[in-house]
């Protein structure tokens, strides 16, 4: 079964690429749709029933046998793996389904569901991996397809800037898993996650030496995965490829950009978690950063105008949020929020290209509003999304021990509950930036909503009379996807984090003796569990203060903090300092050494050898071939002498 | 003494069936009789190969040590016997059409290939020098075959002059080498060499021997001879010479200086370092400014015995194997190249310029295909198989201590690529004002085609080289005392 869900989709992106001339775009699409919902029955299959098989290895084939290094290509299935296949192959169903409409027009389809059905994948390789090599190979095809897909439309400049940035920025993450990986098999000498996982307690110990410094051993690798985690996931210092490839068809933004690539460098940190267990420094790395991500991607979310890139800055905010549960150890809340998120990411995501859709693929919500009348139905899957993102719910009222509410309401306040319950500097820092972050989520989440649906339309009148709602293909996904963003959180919440938790994860995720964060956060003060949910209230408050009952203030407030505003917009600078800091001596390293060093001294080199020094030598050798017999009888007497001349001086080999 | 003849029965069956022949056409009438000679003796070397091929057995000498039959001898003649055989019968059409073909050219050949077989398998100085001279006298006589043309002459008559000088060479050699040691015997020498090292006698009478031999396998600086006599002589003839003559001529080499100087490795390594360089340089650098496609291919000759020499550098078991294998894989490159420069014509004349193949993948694309193939893999371009012929000897090479040989090999290669390549171009980038005629048979089209298809797919993980590499190994094992 999990071969099947693993390699199909393989088999769809090869005959929709290489033979939709003899199948037909039709059939390319159904088929790799079809596949596609068949692995997620499969893989549900899996989630409900296969709760006794953890730690299971399924062995397909030996993959790499070299030396002492020996890779078997093995799925390994526990219920991390279960969480995974159901959010990937769920999310990437839908959207194959959507995409069936979405890219109606495009003449390219075969290659889109190919390039779609290949990232799944990769993806179901990443997450199904029983060694980090496998781990690492799904991390590079997901990669490769989500270049692939950034750049569809390869016609636009801009696309093919932002699938080469997004390639460029997560190679300097995936640097840091290589060598992660590399010191997981010098230390370790095998790279099977058992093994690795045997050996965490003993790298705790031990030191290394590294970049010149000695280190613990356990630290560093934690660290070092942790980086390569930050490139995939978009985590601050290399977040600045998320927002841009938001180029791509906004299909692949829900899917790839929303609910699952993005998720793996989460998903990798909780994989990893009885390695990181042994490696505090490095917990306390990912709180940070994962809070201060956060922070930062919300407060830039609040000003932006493009609809696709408020959703990217949510989305690049949300993972700050896993990323600070699982540093603080509460690796399964922050599977919780990744489980939740990718049903009302993907929802928002989808829900925005059926706006889009009907915009004639206007994407400025300045443009919009209004559209409450014109497209009912998405409003109403857009504002499930929006009140599952912003944590809507009933606070402190739980039945059967279940919290009520929206699906982001349970795992997000688990998270924030979390951070607070962990009782360290981290964690406080986390606690306080997560809660301001979700009262700015609240706000850029319903200004999104109010701009694009509310109020006065500022869309010229032709399009605005035009715009019609999405035709079902597109429209059932979004309601399956919006039953998740409900009921999602409230109906797995016992499970995920709540009294089962201990039975449900199993050995899949470690927690170490004196971890028992997750337990601590279910007593924490009424007024930690209350204030993310009052920070949204508040978010709510100014958005509708803002948008509907005052409109004129934006601009004002804009035009007063100026400095602030211009900060903002342009998202805390980081594009300008990164091209100043390194794109600009990159490239002028670049045209130097192709300039100087290539076309000026290799091609040099080698043109003047094969232009004037060879054809000299030829023509010497022409000259010397005289016809005469005494000439060349005269260059073997030559020949022989200089040999017996050498062996009377050098003596032979003696 | 019995057991003497039973192992020669090879050689007496080739030297029988020659004068037999020799009497049927001399006494037969000749017209009638030349067709049937060529094909007989086609047909006693098809014949002799399959008897040595099926011959099993250890190691055995006869006459005293003078003749060995040893795997290293078997497998050699058996790829001298099949390319003289192959060679003999895809030029027979050239060379009736020229009115050229007389009843002596095949036995001269059976009688050069018998030569050739008493080369490989000689165990001592003398048989050496017996072996090589009834081969040379023989090529002598077929280099200057077309009486009537003054470049043939010519060809016959330098060829024979400077042998002369090297069979000259080789004897002084020999004599240095009886002198110092007391023996011609390979395994007497070897014994001398191992009680008391290398005399500087010794080391002279070596590189006399290295340069007779040398002078053989067309290798720099004893090369010269070979440019003129592969365009003066009758393209049969050519193609004749570049395919068995240097596998004797290189197994010869071998034999002598394993058998006889395996203890002196460091001493002759020297020796075949410096030709072997020089050869591949300047195969690769004159072969640019030839006009002349039988001119070309001496240079190429030149240049792949120096990268077959590498091997032999080598001194080691892998450097006899790695040379066995680089002279099966060229001789098979050549018997197709020559299979297509046979055919080539115009206005029933033949034509050997390279600029006669302009447009050549238009007119005939299949043929085109085939000499492109070959032309890739002679240049050793992977996948073509010439490439691991070169593979192997650097290989070789580089594991035996030498890999800045192994280097100057590969930049060798490198320049010698672009006139392999040149041809390529024009045939398929240049126009042709006429197209040229292609005139071939079944045979002609057989040898083209199966030697380009086995070297463009022969190391394919099925074939895998059809078993080469372990044959190879066989051979260089029993070479290797």
């Amino acid at each position: 079964m999990y071969t099947a869900i693993l390699l199909l989709p393989l088999a769809g992106a090869v005959i929709a690429g290489f033979f939709h001339r003899f199948t037909g775009e039709k059939f390319a699409m159904y088929l790799t749709t079809g596949i596609l919902f068949f692995c997620a029955i499969l893989s549900w299959i899996a989630f409900l029933s296969g709760h006794g098989e953890h730690g299971d290895t399924v062995t397909l084939f030996t993959w790499i046998a070299s030396g002492d290094l020996a890779v078997d290509w093995a799925i390994r299935v526990d219920t991390l793996t279960h969480v995974m296949l159901v959010v990937v192959t769920s999310v990437s169903s839908l959207v194959h389904l959507y995409s069936i409409g979405y890219m109606d027009e495009d003449d390219a389809k075969p290659r889109f569901f190919a390039y779609l059905s290949f990232f799944t994948f990769a993806m179901l390789a990443l997450v199904t991996g029983d060694n980090l090599l496998q781990i690492f190979f799904g991390w590079e095809g997901v990669g490769v397809a989500s270049y692939l897909l950034i750049g569809f439309w390869f016609k636009k400049a801009s696309a093919n800037a932002a699938a080469i940035k997004a390639f460029v920025v997560n190679r300097v993450g995936d640097f840091g898993f290589l060598l992660g990986l590399f010191m997981v098999f010098w230390l370790v000498g095998s790279i099977e996650l058992d093994d690795v996982f045997a050996a965490a307690p003993a790298l705790a110990e031990q030191t290394v030496g590294f970049l010149g410094m000695e280190l613990n051993a356990a630290e560093t690798i934690a660290t070092l995965l942790f980086i390569g985690a930050m490139g995939k996931s978009a985590q601050l210092f290399l977040h600045t490829w998320l927002p841009d490839a938001m180029e791509g068809p906004t299909p692949v933004s829900a899917l790839i950009h929303a609910a699952t690539m993005v998720t793996a460098g989460v998903f990798l940190v909780c994989r990893m978690s009885p390695v990181m267990e042994y490696a505090p420094d490095a917990l306390f790395l990912v709180t940070v950063v994962g809070a201060s991500t956060a922070f930062f991607a919300a407060t830039v979310g609040l000003v932006q105008n493009d609809i696709k890139r408020v959703i990217a800055y949510s989305t690049c905010s949300q993972l700050g949020y896993m990323f600070a549960a699982a540093g603080v150890g509460a690796y399964e809340a922050a599977m919780f929020h990744l489980f939740t998120h990718a049903f009302f990411k993907a929802l928002l995501f989808l829900g925005a290209g059926s706006v889009i859709h009907a915009m004639h693929h206007e994407q400025d919500m300045r443009k919009m509003g209004g559209l409450k009348a014109k497209i009912p139905v998405t409003y109403a899957m857009m504002l499930a999304g929006t009140l599952a993102i912003t944590g809507v719910g009933v606070p402190l009222l739980t039945i059967l021990s279940t919290p009520i509410g929206f699906a982001g309401f349970l795992s997000k306040d688990v998270i924030v509950e979390t951070t607070f319950a962990a009782h360290s500097s981290a964690g406080m820092y986390a606690f306080w930036l997560l809660v301001a972050s979700a009262c700015m989520t609240s706000f850029y989440s319903w200004r999104l909503i109010f701009m694009t649906f509310h109020g006065e339309t500022r869309a010229d009148h032709h399009t605005y009379d035009h715009a019609h709602e999405s035709p079902n293909v597109m429209m059932i996904p979004l309601y399956v996807l919006a039953a998740g963003a409900v009921l999602a959180g409230m109906f797995w919440y016992p499970e995920f984090v709540g009294h089962h938790e201990g039975a449900f994860w199993g050995p899949s995720i470690f927690n170490s003796a004196d971890n028992h964060v997750l337990h601590d956060a279910h007593d924490v003060p009424v007024w930690v569990k209350v204030s993310p949910f009052i920070a949204m209230l508040v978010g709510l408050g100014t958005a509708w203060l803002m948008y509907i009952r005052a409109p004129h203030l934006p601009a004002e407030l804009a035009e007063r903090h100026q400095p602030l505003y211009q900060f903002l917009l342009n998202k805390w600078y980081f594009d300008e300092i990164y091209d100043f800091l390194l794109v600009r001596p990159a490239k002028w390293i670049g045209y130097t050494l192709w300039k100087k060093g290539d076309g000026g001294t290799i091609d040099g080199i080698i043109n003047g050898i094969a232009f004037s020094i060879i054809p000299r030598l030829t023509r010497f050798a022409g000259r010397v071939q005289s016809g005469f017999v005494f000439h060349y009888a005269f260059a073997m007497l030559i020949g022989v002498s200089l040999l017996i001349t050498w062996f009377a001086i050098s003596g032979g080999a003696h | 003494m019995n057991s003497d003849f039973a192992l020669v029965v090879p050689e007496i069956l080739m030297a029988a069936g020659a004068m037999l022949l020799l009497m049927v056409g001399a006494y037969g009438g000749e017209e009638r009789q030349r067709n049937l000679i060529t094909w007989a003796s086609a047909g006693l070397m098809a014949l002799v190969a399959a008897i040595v091929a099926t011959r099993g057995g250890a190691e055995a000498t006869a006459f005293g040590g003078a003749f060995v039959d040893d795997g290293f001898a078997r497998f050699t003649k058996v790829l001298i016997l099949t390319s003289s055989a192959l060679m003999l019968v895809i030029g027979k059409e050239y060379l009736e059409r020229r009115g050229i073909l007389r009843f002596e050219y095949p036995i001269l050949i059976v009688l050069a290939t018998l030569g050739m077989m008493m080369m490989v398998s000689s165990g001592g100085l003398i048989a050496l020098y017996m072996g090589l001279e009834l081969q040379s006298l023989s090529l002598y006589v077929v280099a200057a075959f077309n009486r009537d043309s003054a470049r043939s002459t010519e060809a016959g008559l330098k060829y024979f002059v400077l042998g002369a000088l090297s069979s000259g060479m080789l004897l002084y050699g020999a004599s240095l080498v009886y002198g110092y040691s007391g023996s011609t015997s390979f395994s007497a020498i070897a014994e001398v060499i191992a009680d008391d090292g290398v005399s500087l006698g010794l080391t002279f009478g070596l590189v006399f021997i290295c340069a007779g031999l040398a002078f053989k396998i067309s290798a720099v600086p004893f090369h010269m001879w070979t440019p003129d006599v592969y365009e003066g002589a009758p393209t049969p003839v050519t193609a004749f010479f570049a395919t068995a003559p240097k596998v004797a001529a290189g197994a010869l080499f071998a034999r002598a200086l394993y058998d006889g100087f395996g203890n002196a490795v460091a001493d002759w390594q020297q020796i075949l370092v410096f030709i072997s360089i020089a050869s591949m340089f300047l195969g690769s650098i004159a072969a640019i400014g030839q006009s002349n496609l039988k001119r070309l291919l001496a240079y190429s000759s030149i240049g792949h015995m120096g990268f077959a020499l590498v091997g032999l550098a080598a001194g080691t078991q892998a450097g006899a194997e790695s040379l066995l294998t680089y002279l099966v894989i060229y001789v098979i490159m050549n018997i197709g190249t020559f299979a297509f420069i046979l055919s080539m014509e115009r206005d029933g004349k033949p034509v050997v310029q390279i600029s006669d193949l302009a447009g050549l993948a238009e007119t005939r694309p299949a043929q085109a295909l085939a000499l492109g193939v070959l032309m890739f893999s002679l240049a050793g371009i992977p996948p073509m198989v010439g490439f691991f012929a070169k593979f192997f000897v650097f290989k070789a090479a580089v594991d035996a201590g030498l890999a800045p040989l192994a280097v100057a090999g590969a930049v060798a290669s490198v320049i010698g690529a672009y006139y392999y390549l040149n041809i390529v171009r024009v045939m398929y980038l240049s126009q042709a004002e006429r197209p040229l005629e292609i005139r071939t048979n079944l045979i002609g089209q057989g040898a083209l085609g199966l030697s380009a298809l086995v070297m463009a797919a022969g190391w394919l993980p099925i074939f895998d080289g059809f078993g080469l590499p372990e044959m190879a190994a066989a051979a260089a094992q029993s070479l290797l005392r």
